[in-house]
């Protein structure tokens, strides 16, 4: 049985540490916060310009002045703190998050991603994505292991235009998780969802990887 | 000293505003939009505008009226998505279009208020972002060049301003405000309270007065919400 988003989300969770400042993209990536492990606690940065999100508000709570990246309404928390665009963008791009998941078009063996934009047909634009990918300490990728069509979304060279190049360290898929080394490149099976087998994910994946799962 | 309190949006563009011109307009999504400011504008009748802003406004919010009227003609964002105008504008070749990265977005702005023509960064190499781009290697990693941005006018919406155009923001209706109004020619600041000087805490000011040249108090503040996200409220207790 492959994963559903919920799995994929707390199978990503697993990755956060205590302690860590972590940006969570839209998407799947969104729901790993109702994830986080027993024990851990994380600040999560919003990269409109908040660090330490809290949850959604209670109905009539909201307030038009307090929103996430995603445009949705949120809460402070005691410990929480705002600043402008440039700011936040300094604690990206300078190395001080921990982590961010993201959600991917296309992931490559050697660790490019594809994330924000499908020539012709979507204009929307990268938003803080290749920030993230560039600056952030540790990348994963969240993504379905291949489209509708059954073509493999882990592939040997993306078609995509680029959002960053040889900067993500881990994907979770709905059948399984690859490590990537993202200084020598290469991509090797870690772990599967329960009752996939090897040969469904060989069988789905474009690009080479070794094994260790 | 001339004051920089100004009865309307309308008084506040006078002999600010001429076609062709540069605006920065700041908000990210609906939040901490200058909505009378762009309402302003749009009665100006100013045509031919290069506007720079995180995204242009929403379906029928902010700026989407100034595409809605044709006055835009260049965009220069990070995310113009949720706006079905905006695609068919470019899509029908009528609005040129400049995508930036977020970050390398706010920080062309900081270092245009700066007095920093350029600087390099690893956000977009090997990407499409790059292309045309001088690199350089710093400690052994590749860099690309980004530079300045400055405008001829900074439209910025604060919550309060003091007489003397110190300026505080609400929450994350901060985002680009602050650096785009260090980095306007001129600076309108639109805020929903105006005080005197001293009830605002000098030690909390979020833009000091010297980048701010005009004030007016907002008559136009929807306060709208593009997602509306929120959670069961737990039974009452009983005790």
């Amino acid at each position: 049985m492959p994963w559903t988003r919920e799995q994929m989300a707390a199978r990503a969770a697993r990755e956060l540490q205590d302690g860590f400042y972590v940006n969570l993209g839209i998407g799947i990536p969104t729901l790993v916060a109702n994830y986080i492990p027993d024990g851990i606690e994380v600040t999560l940065q919003s990269e409109n310009g908040m660090l330490g999100m809290g949850p959604f508000p209670y109905e009539g709570d909201e307030d038009p002045d307090l929103i996430n990246a995603g445009k949705q309404t949120i809460t402070q928390l005691p410990s929480s703190s705002y600043f402008n665009s440039a700011e936040s963008f300094a604690m990206i791009r300078g190395g001080h998050i921990d982590l961010t998941f993201l959600g991917a078009m296309e992931v490559s063996q050697n660790g490019d991603i594809a994330n924000w934009t499908i020539p012709g047909k979507m204009l929307k634009g990268m938003g803080g994505a290749m920030d993230l990918v560039a600056g952030v300490k540790r990348v994963v990728a969240l993504m379905e292991h291949a489209n509708k069509a059954g073509v493999s979304k882990i592939v040997k060279q993306c078609t995509l235009p680029l959002t960053g190049s040889a900067c993500v360290d881990l994907v979770v898929t709905d059948l399984c998780v690859f490590n990537l080394d993202r200084h020598q490149g290469g991509l090797t099976l870690i772990e599967m969802a329960p009752g996939v087998t090897l040969a469904e994910i060989k069988a789905k994946t474009e690009a080479n990887f070794t094994t260790s799962a | 000293m001339a004051t920089k309190i100004y009865p309307t949006a309308q008084a506040a563009l006078a002999g600010v505003v001429f076609d062709g011109m540069t605006v920065m307009s700041g908000g990210f999504g609906l939040a901490g939009n200058p909505e009378t400011l762009i309402d302003a504008l749009k009665a100006s009748g100013v045509r031919n505008l290069t506007v720079i802003s995180n995204n242009c406004g929403a379906d029928g919010f902010g700026l989407w009226a100034l595409l809605d009227t044709g006055q835009i003609t260049k965009m220069i964002s990070s995310y113009v998505g949720e706006n079905k105008l905006f695609e068919q504008l470019f899509h029908d070749g009528k609005l040129e279009l400049e995508l930036n990265p977020q970050g390398t977005l706010a920080e062309r702005i900081r270092a245009g208020g700066a007095g920093i023509p350029a600087f390099y960064t690893k956000t977009g190499v090997g990407t499409v972002v790059a292309e045309g781009k001088p690199h350089e290697t710093f400690d052994g990693e590749l860099y690309i060049r980004e530079s300045w941005l400055k405008a001829d006018l900074a439209i910025v919406k604060a919550w309060k301003a003091d007489t003397a155009g110190n300026l505080v923001y609400r929450k994350t209706a901060r985002n680009f405000n602050p650096v785009m109004a260090t980095a306007g020619r001129v600076t309108i600041a639109e805020v929903e309270e105006i005080v005197e000087p001293g009830e605002l805490d000098a030690d909390a000011i979020h833009t000091p007065g010297i980048y701010v040249n005009r004030v007016i108090r907002c008559t136009v503040n929807e306060k709208l919400i593009e997602k509306r996200t929120v959670r069961p409220r737990p039974a009452k207790e009983t005790v």
